[in-house]
Parts: C-alpha cells; structure tokens; sequence
C-alpha cells in the first residue's frame, strides 16, 4: 500500500459528476464553459485540460455543453445514481438499466 | 478531491460600465430574442441583457418538440376557438389577450423561425406517409391529427437561428449579465422605466443600461415552494436560474401583478426524481405511447366518452362530435384520449401488474420513430441526457420496454410527495404582470412577454408575445425622449446589490432559499387561512431584515445566486399578498382557504391584482375578462393593419 497523505476533507457535494470528461480526447478548448446556462464549469488553470465542474449541485441535465463539444467522445453526461431508470428486453425479458 | 481554485475571471467589483440604447430586452430566451429580433427590424438600436448564454438559455433553449395551438393552412381551427379553449380549460383564469395575439401571429412567427434557419417541417421526409404528416407542407403534427394545430418541431434548432438571427440584425447581447433593477424616472416607485441596472457573472462588474423602452422577458417565478440543496439543478422544471429576477425588479419599481395566488402541486418533469421525458409515460412528448404491465398486457386507452379504443390511431382523433383536442384536457369539451381513468384502483385490485413499461417497439414505425428520436430528441433536455445515454446504455426502442414510475413514485403526474410541496406551476400558467393591448405593463416604458406575463405558458406564446412585445416597444421608443437616469437609484442599488461580497461567513444562498420555501410550504400552501399566512409574511420580512442582510457570497457566480434568493424572497412575499387579498377559494387557481371554504364564489370570479404604491401594498381588481371583444381590440392595436 503507498504511502498517501491523508486529508480531513468535507463531503462532497453530492451527487457531484454531471459530467465525465475524457482529457485524452479533450483539448480544453471550453466551449462548454461558455454555453452552460448555470455557468457550473470553470476553465481548467491547466490549459489544454477539461474544465472544473465547480457547481455540479446547479446542473440543469440539459446537455448542452455534450451538444456543443465539437470532439466527439471528450464529454458524456452522468446521470446521479439515484436517477437511473431501468428498461426490459420485450422479447427476452431481460432486465437492464441506464 | 476539489481544491481551491483562485477565481478565472478578472475581477471588477464596482467598475461601471454605462449602456444607452433605444430598446432593452431583458432575458434572452425564446420571447426576449424574439422581441429583439422584431424591435431591429423596426429599425431600433436593441440591447438583449441575458445572464446564461444567449445561444442556448432560458427555458427553451435546449430544444422544444411542440409548437402548440397555431392555426395554420392546414387546419379550420380559428384562433377565438383557441382562446375558448384555453379560458374554459382555465375556468377564466388565463391570459385571453396574449393567448388571441398568440393564436393570430403563431403561424407566421413560426415560418418567420424558418426563415432565420430554423427547422420547422419534414424537409428530409423521413416521415413520408406517415398518419401525422400533411403531405404538401410536409408539417407534422401532435396529438390531434384530423384538426392539426399542434406542430411537431425541431426545437433544438430553433435557439441557435435566433441567435445568429439578433446578431445579424445587430443586436448587441450582454450574455453572463443579471439584470438586478429597473431604472425609474427621477428613481420613484411607478415612474417611468428608463432602464435596468446588471452585473456581470463572471467579473462582477456593474452596468448600468438607459434605454427609452424596456422588455421584461425574464419568465416567471420559481423556487418557491421546493427546494432541495443538494439537487438545486434539478428540484424546478425550468432553468434554475429563472428565479422570478423579473417579477421582482418590476413589484419594486410598482409594476401590478396578478393571479400571484395560484400555485399548483408538483407535477411531472422536475427531474427530481428521473431525468425528465426519461421513463416510460403516454404524456406530452410520449404521446400517444402504448402502455404495458409487467406481463406485457396492454393498458386500455379510452377516448372522453370511456370507450375502448381499438388502434393507435384512434387515439390521435377527436371523439364523435368533438370539435378538437386541447393540448391539456381538463374539460369534457377538448380532452384526449387517456389511459383508463380507474388505472390506480385496477393495480391495486391486481388486474395490472407494477412496474408498467412505455411499449414503444408495439407502437407503429412512425410514431415510434416520431417519439423516440424527434420528439425525445428535440424537446429540451432530450437529445444528450435521453437519446445519447440511453441509446449509449444499450436502449433500443425496437426492442426495449421502458420502464413508468408513475404508480411508484408519482413521477409524471406528482412527483413530490406532501401536498406543501407545490409549485409556481411547472407546466401550468402562473401570475405575473398586468399588461395592456400594446403588451405593456402598468408603468410606463415597460412592455412584458412570454412567461412574465401574467397566466401565461408555452414556448410557441413566448415567441409570438415577444415578437410582438418587440414591435410595441420599438415604436413607444420612436415617440418618446431621451430618458434621464437618478444617480441617486443607481448609488441605492450598486449598494444592494454588492452587499453580500462585503460580508463574511454570513449565510450561504442555499440555506436562504430552503427556509423561504419551508415558510411558504408551512404558511401559504395547503392548508391557508388568514392567520397562518399573516404569519408567513411575518416569517418572510424577519428573513428580509436578518438573514438576509447577512448573506455572504464570495465570488460573482455565488453573488448572483445570492441576489437571485433575495428575488425568490421578493415574489414569495408578492404570494402571500395575493394569497391574502383572495377571501375565496378556487378550483382553478388551486387555492384552498380553510376560513373562506366556498369554491369559485360568482362575486370571486375576478383577477386580485397587487402592487406597491409609495412602499405600500395595494390590492386591486379586474372583470375575469377585463381585457374585451379580443378580434376587435387586436385589429386597433396589432400595428400591422
């Protein structure tokens, strides 16, 4: 086991990931930033990475800035856990869920 | 995991910028750049005030799938059998003066969307053939397809062409911009209005806009009633950040309200508990899906008169002597088809077995297609959270049954649970501001559209009352001076609205608006009465002078959620008000008072209308209908003739 720093931290925000963003396809480009209506995101300090998600607790879930993201793949949407809804295979009645 | 990051905007407090313009649009969603679009064309200098980003804000700027109650070539429907419709659904309580505007201009509003770029029919026809479809205009349409007046749209394409649209007529847009106030003349209480005070999201700077006409378009009030903090972007149906700014900035500068008294249970698409349009219903944007049981038996739909009908086709005509169907059937004389009234008890007697599934692969090609992939697709919010992630997650509409929580949770038809747990109306209209013929306010200089209007709702009407409003204004602008701006209310509101970045470890926006809605959940919802609700106002100004002076922001973002609680603070007051000057109860209004029980009274058949005058409330009224012969008075005051 490494040895890693332990920090007293509060709880996150939760649920706190709206967003998945995928840095090796993401240029930081922000256009994300720019078009969310909650203005939740923040360009990353680091140039050329994914924005911040500094108020995930104000995302509308409209998907917007997915729409707007010009490189397919950078950004998906993650709905909260709590909110996944479930769907069965007609045939089969397989059960599955988002 | 989330550090402190030093804030990414310059920072400007108190730096001043100064705007002078001929008209002011304020809000730029679907009604606000509708009416920036129009007040350019007549040739006005135009500002849009705006505090997301014009291209994709406000309420419809995700996407919209219906564009509802348009008389059109297609169709016999006439707009005064629209505005029937609408007040018999209301029982009166509607706004009968913008629904017959809207009705009259819909048609053209919606090719004038076309023209700008916008998507409005089956120009790729993939469609072809289809039962909703009209062949020559290649218009789809919902619900009612032998009367076809509801289109079925590309609303996700509209807001980007209006966009592109503002800009090219010239219009400069302040995006990242809260408006905070509206200007009067010489700073008084229903004065003129000259203008509004913003600031900046981002950099906090100040601007101050003169402007010789104003356009309120900044919606309705929201965030009342329900709140949750951990979930503030998903507990309201429309953008959480339409906080009822308009309705406050008007009521202090003594603009006149109505129907501020009507709220309504929660109903469906909060997102609160599922993602909205994102489990299996036979509603709205689903209409008119089949719906299964857990063993995949078919739930009866049954037209107005409780007759079993056979096909899905029959569920898109009017019943036997039925003139059309309403976009909402609350009355006998317009209302769909349904699902079996007596579901719930059929459940509980274990005819139907739970869970219930929307069983789109049973559905025709074409309407499953039309649902999953134009409607779900188009109405916003649909196309990234549903189609992309459901599809993504393996859902395959030709396959899979997905799964309603209706029976389980409520969701779709009442989401939360206790009955104080209302709204402001999601989909149903709310109060707002008193307007006239011209779409303008009781104070001069300013005009409203779309849903600051009051009893006013839907994405088609904000587009119509805003191209209208826009005209209105431009031509008041042309008639009147140079305004003149108070220094004095300008210095007031700088002060006011920095207020909350001077303070430290004071109390966080959240908190604020759970204790506002706790208030009003506990004092002005179901069950009301005078002492209760005095109580409530009593609760509301002790949270205005405490707490509320020592709320804290530490960044613009934070300060503009902070001024946005203090608005919300603001139009619960304006509830209350409203909720005490109406000593009757009303079905329509959803409004029950334990101490005046009778329902609807005749003598209370009319509109409670409130304002402040001198810093004072002061109750009005207006006849339920007060706004006259509706084709004569839109003839005299249209401009078009």
């Amino acid at each position: 086991m490494a040895k890693e720093k332990i920090y007293a931290r509060p709880n996150a925000v939760t649920p706190n990931k709206p967003l998945r963003f995928n840095s090796d396809i993401c240029n930081g480009c922000n256009r994300c930033v720019e078009i969310c209506l909650m203005d939740v995101l923040i360009p990353n300090p680091k140039k050329g990475k994914p924005p911040i998600i500094m108020y995930p607790d104000e995302c509308w879930y409209d998907g917007c800035c997915v729409l707007e993201c010009p490189r397919s793949g950078a950004v998906k949407m993650n709905h909260p856990l709590m909110q996944r809804v479930r769907f069965r295979r007609k045939d089969t009645g397989e059960h599955f869920r988002v | 995991m989330l550090e402190s990051i030093a804030w990414p905007y310059p920072i400007h407090y108190g730096k001043e910028k100064k705007v002078s313009t001929d008209v002011l649009v304020l809000g730029g969603g679907v009604a606000g750049c509708f009416a920036a679009i129009s007040a350019a064309r007549k040739g006005a200098r135009v500002v849009v005030v705006e505090k997301g980003a014009t291209i994709r804000s406000g309420a419809g700027g995700a996407g919209c799938d219906h564009w509802i109650h348009t008389p059109n070539p297609c169709s016999k429907i006439i707009a005064e059998e629209l505005v029937a419709y609408e007040l018999e659904s209301s029982g009166g309580y509607c706004n009968g003066l913008s629904r017959y505007i809207a009705a009259r201009e819909s048609y053209d509003t919606l090719l004038e969307l076309e023209k700008m770029g916008a998507k409005i029919r089956d120009t790729e026809d993939e469609f072809k053939g289809a039962d909703f479809r009209d062949e020559k205009t290649k218009f789809l349409f919902a619900y009612d397809y032998e009367n076809k007046i509801h289109f079925r749209v590309w609303g996700t394409t509209f807001k980007p062409a209006l966009h592109k649209e503002c800009k090219k007529l010239g219009v400069k847009i302040y995006d990242r911009t809260m408006a905070t106030s509206l200007l009067t003349a010489e700073g008084k209480q229903g004065g003129r209005v000259v203008g509004a005070t913003g600031f900046n999201v981002r950099t906090g700077e100040f601007i101050l806009f003169k402007a010789k006409a104003t356009i309120n378009c900044l919606s309705r009030h929201q965030r009342n009633f329900v709140f949750s903090s951990e979930l503030r972007g998903l507990s309201s149906f429309r953008p959480p950040n339409i906080a009822g700014d308009g309705h406050a900035m008007a009521w202090r500068a003594g603009a006149a309200f109505t129907m501020m008294e009507k709220t309504s249970p929660t109903t469906f698409g909060s997102g609160y508990s599922f993602p909205a349009y994102g489990s299996g219903n036979p509603y709205n944007t689903w209409f008119p899906c089949t719906m299964v049981d857990a063993h995949g038996k078919e739930i009866p739909w049954v037209d107005r008169d409780g007759r079993i009908l056979k096909s899905v086709s029959e569920r898109t005509r009017p019943a036997p002597g039925q003139k059309f169907m309403g976009e909402r059937s609350v009355t006998y004389n317009y209302k769909k088809p349904q699902l079996v009234p007596d579901l719930e008890e059929r459940i509980k007697r274990g005819e139907f077995t739970l869970p219930l599934y929307a069983d789109l692969p049973a559905m025709p090609e074409h309407e499953r297609r039309a649902i999953w992939g134009l409607m779900v697709g188009e109405e916003g919010k649909t196309k990234v959270p549903i189609l992309q992630v459901y599809t993504e997650a393996g859902f395959d509409p030709n396959k899979d049954l997905l799964q309603s929580y209706q029976f389980i949770r409520g969701e779709q038809i009442k989401e939360v649970g206790l009955p104080q747990e209302r709204t402001t109306g999601e989909v149903a209209d709310a109060g707002g501001l008193v307007v006239d013929w011209d779409l303008r306010t009781t104070l001069e200089g300013l005009h409203a559209a779309g849903e600051a209007l009051f009893a006013a709702n839907y994405f088609y009407h904000a587009a119509t009352t805003g191209r209208y409003a826009g005209r209105k204004a431009a031509e008041y602008s042309r008639r009147v001076d140079e305004p003149l701006i108070s220094k004095k209310q300008v210095d007031e509101e700088k002060a006011r609205v920095y207020a909350p970045i001077t303070r430290r470890d004071g109390i966080e926006w959240k908190e604020l608006n759970a204790a506002i809605c706790r208030v009003m959940q506990n004092y002005c919802s179901e069950p009301k009465n005078e002492e209760l609700m005095r109580i409530g106002s009593l609760w509301l100004k002790d949270l205005e002078g405490n707490e509320a002076t020592k709320a804290s922001a530490d960044n613009p973002h934070k300060l503009m959620r902070t001024l946005e609680v203090m608005d919300i603070l603001v139009c619960s007051q304006m509830v209350i008000h409203a909720s005490l000057a109406r000593k009757a109860s009303s079905r329509f209004l959803n409004f029950i008072r334990l101490d005046y029980p009778l329902l609807d009274p005749p003598e209370w058949h009319k509109w409670i209308t409130i304002r402040l005058a001198n810093g004072e409330v002061e109750i009005g009224e207006l006849p339920i209908d007060f706004w006259g012969p509706l084709e004569e008075n839109y003839e005299a005051h249209c401009g078009l003739r």
